[in-house]
């Protein structure tokens, strides 16, 4: 096992990784603040690669495309935020799953008849080639600025969230809402905000991930588990939690599927590693995720105190 | 006037097969068996969602282990349905209580992920599986074979043991819910700290239901098994419990006949709307969405119960 | 009251569903025609392509089968077994369609043909051509339009063997035309085989296979990736760099149009081999291109070109059991008879009721005009038929 192809498929899973967080950026604030489960972010997502693909077809330019994707999608999700997600902050958990499972079907068809089931995005030219990182290896230069771009998101949060007054007021409301609420918080229109912001990340993703995976009609449900995955670990509420728990799941899913199964031969007979090496690759998060909950029940960084 | 509506609409599914041959009607005599399989598995999670409010996303693994003991042990020859059904509601049954073993030990938001995790685990578990079709699914030789002269290739006959088998499970449901068990589940449902104050082990009662919830979804999943003569990793999909939780919503959550008014709308708006347009979802998202958020009805139960913390 | 209300309401609607969705009667001179197909997802375009040679087919002979006005009921199948069953089971119970056609994957196929097969109604296969149906599981319903799911694929090994790559690295999806592709393929490649690596079926991103394959380094890479799959693995194997030390061998399809549309100038230099290509000199296949070109403005793919010769074999069939659709034994006479002009020469079937037929070599380049296309080169096989037939019990 060469160190060339441990540190490539450490690339890659860095790569899902950050883009993964991105997703579960938005989705750990608005269950941690709002207290909210929302299974149609899977959708925004969704929007967001239409909108990039629609764009980058149009204009030729991939970074129109994702700014008009940030944007749209920002405005979508507001929109969606005060008509109706609203109506579910004060009821439970069973309300808030069936109103966004019926979101996810209406969103599908919604995308279905505008655009159609499926768009092309394809990567800008510049960066459809390779960067020799080192003898021997020649990565991907796109996923490359994946990465770059799932750091510079991160850095972002990070300074948005310590730093300014807006961050402050995400974090009291994510450990305490009652409380922020007592002390005068616009609490409806920090809500807004936070969600607009989610959805924007969300678009981020959709576009990025795009030219890699297909734009298509329900892109957003099978993203969706591993983003619940991703909080469920990371702890409900925190950032921080978020980017340890994508990078976490990305790097282990990644590492799991390219080493399990050559590593399973090594011990059982090849009828069984052939078999058996693919299914527990694909549970090792599921099972990872199960791990950290009997540990850290609240996960890696729970926001709450 | 109940008992009335009852009775005729007993009658009339009774009749149903008989008046559709001359009809021209074949083809929905298989789609109203798959209605009532669906109605069955609706109120197994019905059980467990509605009665036990347990948020449970992983029901279709239920259903779905159910199904492929069937499928796997017709492949292997083994036919008759007096083993394989069964064999199949253990199996779903046991599955349920060790998913719920683990999970009812968690909380909230926690337990409907892990619920998810483990329906996922058995997804990519069947799917690994190629000795029995993997991806591709399992196609059944045969319909299960029950003796007495019946042959279940036919649909109609086919129909009416899904019949007598649904109106048994609707029969148990009514009256495990109206018996002590069905009282302690609900106001454990309730408020389950003050349950526990009183001092009901409420651990192994919601234990209990949800593994006969589970046991009930593995007969369905039997029965789906021959119904489409075919099983598929699919059908254990999370997507799929959520159809199950919308049917439920739909029909009325803890409500006795929840389960199977909820199939027959999902399943009859599916058929009507896809006859005119591929954008049938685009109208059950809608209503579903109404319903959740304006229709009290149905989640009349729902709103009179207090957030689990 | 409510409940009660509602209870009615959705009793009369389940009750009155027949009726609003039956079809009415049929017209006995008339023959149905059931297509069932991959239109949506990222593999679409395959779907698309034989459902357009096949209503190219029905347009130039009048829009009718053998001399019956012909109507077809089209379903989605959405990459889907489930779907496609439930498609099936209507189309042969409520519809109650003479022919069943249609579906590209062999996955969704060998969901659906026990129910045809049940009903007597014949299957007439555009596309997926699984070994199962080829030997053992053979069935006098069943007709194989495209070509053995394991020939394009033999004829690539056949490829690669005599360019003396010495050894390579194969990879397809985990389903049975990808198992099927890759015992074809080392049934004549007599090379070192590297790994075989079976991918999920659908998988869109590969940076992990891609990965593996890198430190391989192997001389030759075979790739089964249909559609979107495809699609998705060129271009990421070219933007990884390693298109410029391996040499990228696909079966005809992994790189004709509609992997060209999506990926492009990147893929000059493919090798793939085929039972058919654009440029085939005979009448048939020049009015099928001219036609084709000019109704959808674009290049047909082979798909397309089965999808065609499917209409033609169905309309020669019926044409032939002078349009008795009741007599199965003479409609299944009238096809096994093959008695068409078929867009690729000479046709007919072995006794398995697959095709017996020559494979060619093709390489993607330009033409005349700058197009993008799969030009033949070489013949690779000549009347190849399959390893499974001997174990098919027809005669």
């Amino acid at each position: 096992m060469s160190g060339i192809l441990i540190l490539e498929q450490t690339l890659n899973g860095l790569q899902f990784g950050l883009m993964l967080f991105l997703l579960a950026a938005g989705l750990t604030l608005v269950f941690g603040i709002m207290d909210m489960i929302n299974l149609a972010h899977g959708s925004l997502y969704m929007v967001g690669a239409f909108l990039a693909a629609t764009v980058a077809e149009r204009t030729g330019s991939f970074v129109a495309a994702v700014a008009v994707a940030i944007v749209g999608t920002a405005i979508v999700g507001m929109a969606l935020e005060m008509t109706v997600l609203r109506r579910l902050y004060a009821r439970d958990h069973l309300a808030q799953v069936l109103a966004t499972f019926a979101l996810i079907l209406i969103a599908n068809e919604a995308v279905r008849l505008i655009w159609g089931p499926q768009v092309p995005l394809n990567t800008p030219p510049a960066l459809s080639g390779p960067v020799q990182l080192l003898p021997g290896l020649a990565y991907s230069s796109y996923r490359l600025v994946i990465i770059a771009v799932g750091l510079a998101v991160a850095a972002l949060l990070y300074f948005a969230v310590t730093r300014t007054k807006i961050g402050m007021l995400v974090r009291a409301g994510a450990s305490n809402r009652e409380m922020a609420i007592a002390m005068g918080v616009n609490i409806k229109r920090l809500f807004t905000i936070v969600f607009g912001f989610g959805a924007g990340l969300c678009a981020v993703a959709g576009a990025m991930l795009g030219p890699i995976l297909a734009v298509q009609v329900g892109m957003g449900e099978s993203i969706l588990i591993l983003a619940f995955v991703v909080i469920v670990i990371g702890g409900i509420g925190s950032i921080r939690g978020a980017l340890v728990g994508a990078i976490l799941v990305g790097v282990v899913d990644t590492m799991g599927r390219a080493f399990l199964p050559a590593l399973l031969r090594e011990f059982l007979p090849p009828q069984f590693a052939s078999a058996l090496g693919p299914a527990l690759a694909s549970i090792l998060i599921y099972v990872l995720m199960a791990a950290i909950l009997f540990w850290k029940p609240q996960g890696l960084f729970p926001a709450r105190g | 006037m109940r008992r009335t509506l009852l009775f005729a609409t007993l009658a009339a599914a009774i009749a149903f097969p008989l008046i559709a041959a001359p009809l021209g009607w074949e083809f929905y005599i298989g789609f109203a068996s798959r209605v009532m399989i669906y109605a069955l598995a609706a109120s197994s999670l019905n059980l467990i969602l509605g009665y036990g409010g347990m948020l449970s996303f992983g029901h279709a693994a239920f259903v779905g282990a159910g199904a492929y003991v069937v499928g796997i042990l017709m492949a292997e020859g083994v036919a008759s349905a007096w083993v394989s059904w069964p064999l199949a509601i253990l199996v779903a049954g046991l599955l349920a209580a060790a998913v719920g073993a683990i999970s009812l030990r968690t909380r909230g938001v926690y337990f409907i992920m892990i619920t998810l995790a483990f329906a996922q685990m058995v997804y990519y578990i069947v799917v690994g599986m190629k000795a029995y079709g993997g991806e591709e699914g399992l196609n059944l030789a045969t319909r299960s074979s029950v003796g007495f002269g019946l042959n279940l290739k036919d649909d109609a006959t086919f129909y009416y043991v899904v019949l007598a088998l649904l109106v048994a499970g609707l029969y148990g449901l009514q009256r495990a819910a109206n018996a002590r068990f069905g009282r302690v589940i609900e106001a454990i449902r309730e408020n389950e700290t003050r349950m526990e104050a009183i001092g009901f082990p409420t651990y192994r009662y919601k234990l209990a239901c949800f593994a006969i919830g589970g046991a009930v979804a593995g007969l369905a999943g039997a029965l789906l098994a021959n119904q489409n003569s075919y099983v598929n990793p699919n059908l254990l999909f999370w997507t799929q419990s959520g159809s199950l939780m919308i049917m439920v919503i739909l029909g009325g959550v803890g409500t006795l006949y929840g389960g199977l008014l909820g199939a027959i709308a999902l399943l009859v708006l599916e058929e009507v709307f896809s006859a005119y347009t591929i954008h049938w979802q685009l109208g059950v998202g809608v209503i579903l969405l109404a319903i959740v958020l304006f229709a009290p009805q149905g989640l009349a139960g729902l709103l009179a119960r207090r957030r689990d913390g | 009251m409510s409940q009660r209300l509602l209870s009615l309401a959705a009793l009369s609607l389940a009750l009155a569903t027949p009726a609003l969705v039956a079809p009415a009667a049929q017209a006995a001179d008339k023959i149905k025609i059931g297509f069932i197909s991959t239109l949506s997802g990222p593999s679409a375009a395959i779907g698309l392509d034989i459902r357009d040679g096949f209503n190219l087919a029905l347009k130039l002979a009048g829009n009718k089968i053998g001399g019956l006005p012909a109507e077809v009921v089209v379903g989605d199948d959405q990459f889907n077994p489930d779907t496609g069953k439930q498609l099936a089971d209507r189309m042969l119970k409520r519809d109650r369609v003479d022919l069943l056609t249609g579906i590209v994957f062999s996955n969704i196929m060998l969901a659906v043909v026990p129910a045809a097969f049940e009903q007597k109604t014949l299957y007439i296969s555009p596309n997926a051509a699984p070994s199962p149906l080829a030997g053992k599981g053979c069935n006098p319903l069943f007709f194989v339009v495209s070509w053995p799911n394991d020939a394009y694929h033999e004829a690539a090994g056949q490829y690669a063997t005599t360019k003396g790559f010495k050894n390579a690295y194969l990879v397809a999806p985990n389903y049975q035309a990808g198992k099927d592709s890759l015992a074809g393929f080392k049934r004549y490649y007599k090379g070192k085989v590297v790994d075989e690596v079976y991918t999920k079926l659908g998988q869109l991103d590969y940076a992990a296979e891609i990965a593996q394959i890198r430190a391989a380094k192997p001389e030759a890479l075979y790739a089964f990736l249909p559609g979107g799959m495809g699609i998705n693995f060129i271009k990421q194997f070219v933007a990884a760099g390693l298109s410029k030390d391996i040499q990228l061998i696909v079966p005809g399809f992994g790189s004709d149009q509609d992997i060209i549309r999506a990926v492009g100038e990147p893929m000059l230099g493919l090798f793939d081999t085929a039972h058919w290509s654009y440029d085939l000199e005979n009448d048939a296949n020049r009015k099928f291109v001219a036609e084709f070109e000019k109704e959808y403005k674009r290049i047909p793919t082979v798909f397309a070109a089965q999808g065609y010769d499917t209409g033609l074999m169905m309309d020669a069939a019926v044409r032939r059991a002078k349009g008795n659709l009741d007599n199965k034994e003479a409609l299944r006479a009238a096809f096994r008879a093959a008695d068409f002009k078929s867009v690729r020469g000479a046709f007919k079937f072995n006794k398995n009721q697959y095709p017996i037929q020559d494979y060619y070599l093709r390489v993607v380049s330009k033409d005349a005009e700058g197009r993008i296309v799969n030009k033949k080169i070489g013949t690779v096989f000549t009347n190849h038929g399959d390893a499974y037939v001997q174990d098919c019990a027809m005669k």
